[in-house]
């Protein structure tokens, strides 16, 4: 990450360049961000999304559980844009409702798979040994789990709820990153800024924070991004079978378990949130896949 | 070569071992564990409750039925599920043969399609057809698995009529054609992940392929277009691609349980959640050990056949 800022001012300060001012290699990474068209798009749709989702009550034009015994399963109107499902209740004002709590579910299990990948890989690349040895059989063992069929049984017999989820899938998605950080470490460890480090007598701690973990932030940026994607289809998915998100809470996921019985008569009940997330995760990987190429100090 | 394998497949053995001991510990720390199943039977008295818990163990220390269990995985004995009263492992090989049915035919529509895709838009980079199917295949890696069956099923079953919408065969007809016709349109849902994941994969290593000094050297002596990218291209493009395969593969048991639900595919997914349902506790640890098993076999598949194929590579 230090490197290209320190190539850039280096150029900058060279005869004949002078006039480009040096810029950070954050403002560097950000107009790089904004060339790609993909990741472009992908930022619009997710900050509509955001903002639909935050203001879901504002601008939802009925209460998510609000029923209208008068029109069920009815098509498209002036009243329900989207018609309304098979208790009554209007679909639009549930698609917004929904994205509140799948938006929620994915960016806070993703974060908190971030920092468990940031801890563990940190440990096990910067103390090597038997650290090192231990925590990369747990992350083999981790990874050997087919975690769909895990989660489904423990939600089936815990119950489960919007935090289970949350924390649930945080717990068998941060071993992609661990392995990142630490194969960083461990190279990086060996150069000498590191060993000058460590003959002054800075702590293992501040070494990690202020030394090794800037050099890996783009694969933790990445990494978070992608998984933000992959926390919202497993929550979909295990919502879909019945075992996810509790059913009176409006996810997408949930809608699409709930239009089950009624989708050969009423498809609008299962095209609308899986084309909500379908299109919210297509945002986040053309968001992620720019953020990798523009983060990316080689190019 | 040999004593790679063997070594790899030793090192199999405890990360199975681990799989079991913490998906154990799992289902200890859940509360209303194995015995749910029973203990929410209404007409059950506690002293029941008592003789079903003892008989099944279940009322012996963790530490002596965590031995137990492992114990009785070493001799490939998964215990006699609750609610068929039979053993787990004949009930799962009644079934199992349906998921790798639909397992294999989702694989092979995977890397027909992928290849073909991905070698026809590497031939021609950045143009029309490369981005129209990079374009598709966003869509293909973001669409939840089990909607994508939904939406098929809508379109080709519902609406057009063209194909059956759920089941394995009629009852009165039961060819192969029939069997078939009930294959496609779960075989594609399973597989358009990985269509869209290995095509663009494939993509990217032919091209890189295509960039190396041989292919020019190959130009240069006269080979055609065609017989370059099948005779020198591909086979080094496909050393990476096949280990991506190898350890892609296991995860169709996933895909398989979302699969199978949309479309009643009567395999593995469908017991996993019936079990679910009843809470059939013996079963469900059955299937997650097979599918702990599946994965670790995928990878260390991906290891030795990157060795065999790739010759700088020795052990």
């Amino acid at each position: 990450m230090a490197a290209p800022g320190r190539a850039e001012t280096l150029a900058a300060s060279l005869p004949g360049q002078a006039a480009r001012p040096p810029r950070s290699p954050w403002q560097l990474a950000l107009a790089r961000l904004g060339k790609s068209r993909l990741a472009a798009l992908g930022v619009i749709i997710l900050l509509a999304m955001a903002l639909s989702a935050i203001f879901a009550p504002a601008i939802a034009p009925y209460d998510a559980n609000a029923q209208d015994l008068f029109s069920i399963t009815a098509p498209p109107s002036p009243e329900h844009w989207l018609g309304t499902d098979d208790l009554g209740r209007d679909e639009l004002s549930r698609l917004l409702h929904g994205g509140r709590v799948s938006l929620l579910v994915g960016v806070l299990s993703a974060l908190i798979a971030t920092g468990i990948g940031i801890v563990v890989g940190a440990l096990a690349g910067y103390y090597g040994g038997w650290v090192d040895a231990v925590l990369m059989r747990l992350i083999d063992v981790m990874l050997a789990f087919p975690a769909i069929f895990l989660l489904l049984i423990l939600f089936s017999m815990i119950g489960s709820s919007v935090s289970g989820v949350i924390l649930f899938l945080a717990l068998f998605s941060w071993m992609w990153l661990a392995r990142i950080v630490r194969g960083e470490f461990l190279s990086l460890r060996q150069r000498d800024f590191i060993e000058a480090a460590r003959a002054i007598g800075v702590p293992g701690g501040q070494i990690i924070r202020r030394h090794l973990l800037p050099n890996v932030v783009a694969a933790i940026v990445v990494s978070t991004t992608l998984n933000v994607a992959y926390a919202m289809l497993s929550e979909a998915s295990l919502s879909f079978l019945g075992f996810g998100v509790p059913p009176g809470t409006p996810t997408w996921g949930n809608m699409l378990n709930a239009a089950r019985p009624y989708y050969t008569t009423y498809p609008l009940l299962a095209i609308a949130p899986g084309l909500a997330l379908t299109l919210a995760v297509l945002a986040i990987n053309w968001v992620g896949d720019g953020l990798r190429d523009a983060l990316d100090p080689r190019r | 070569m040999g004593r790679f394998i063997l070594r790899r497949v030793l090192g199999a053995i405890p990360l199975l071992l681990g799989v079991a001991v913490l998906s154990f510990l799992f289902m200890q720390l859940a509360p209303g564990g194995p015995d749910a199943m029973f203990a929410r039977n209404a007409r059950m008295t506690a002293e029941q409750l008592e003789q079903i818990r003892h008989n099944m163990g279940l009322d012996q220390p963790a530490p002596v039925q965590l031995a137990r269990w492992i114990g009785n995985l070493a001799r490939g004995d998964l215990g006699v599920s609750y609610s068929q009263y039979r053993p787990v492992s004949e009930v799962i090989r009644d079934v199992f043969p349906n998921t790798v049915l639909l397992m294999a035919a989702g694989l092979s529509l995977a890397l027909v399609l992928s290849l073909f895709f991905g070698i026809l838009a590497a031939r021609n980079p950045y143009g029309l057809f490369d981005n129209v199917t990079s374009f598709i295949s966003y869509f293909g890696l973001a669409m939840p698995v089990f909607w994508f069956g939904l939406m098929l099923q809508l379109l080709f079953a519902v609406h057009l009529g063209w194909l059956p919408s759920a089941g394995m065969r009629d009852p009165d007809s039961g060819g192969i054609l029939d069997l078939l016709a009930h294959l496609a349109l779960p075989a594609f849902t399973i597989a358009i992940g990985s269509i869209a994941g290995w095509s663009r994969y494939v993509r990217s290593s032919t091209l890189d392929q295509l960039g190396q000094d041989y292919v020019r050297t190959a130009r240069a002596k006269g080979v055609a277009g065609p017989a370059i990218i099948r005779r020198h291209v591909l086979r080094n493009a496909l050393i990476p691609f096949v280990t991506v395969v190898a350890i892609d593969a296991p995860l169709y048991l996933t895909g398989a349980v979302l699969t199978e639900t949309v479309f009643s595919w009567p395999g593995m997914g469908r017991l996993f959640f019936d079990s679910l349902t009843v809470r059939d506790y013996p079963v469900l640890m059955g299937c997650l050990m097979l599918g702990a098993v599946l994965i670790v076999a995928g990878n260390l598949l991906a290891d030795v056949v990157y060795g065999l194929l790739d010759p700088r590579i020795s052990f």
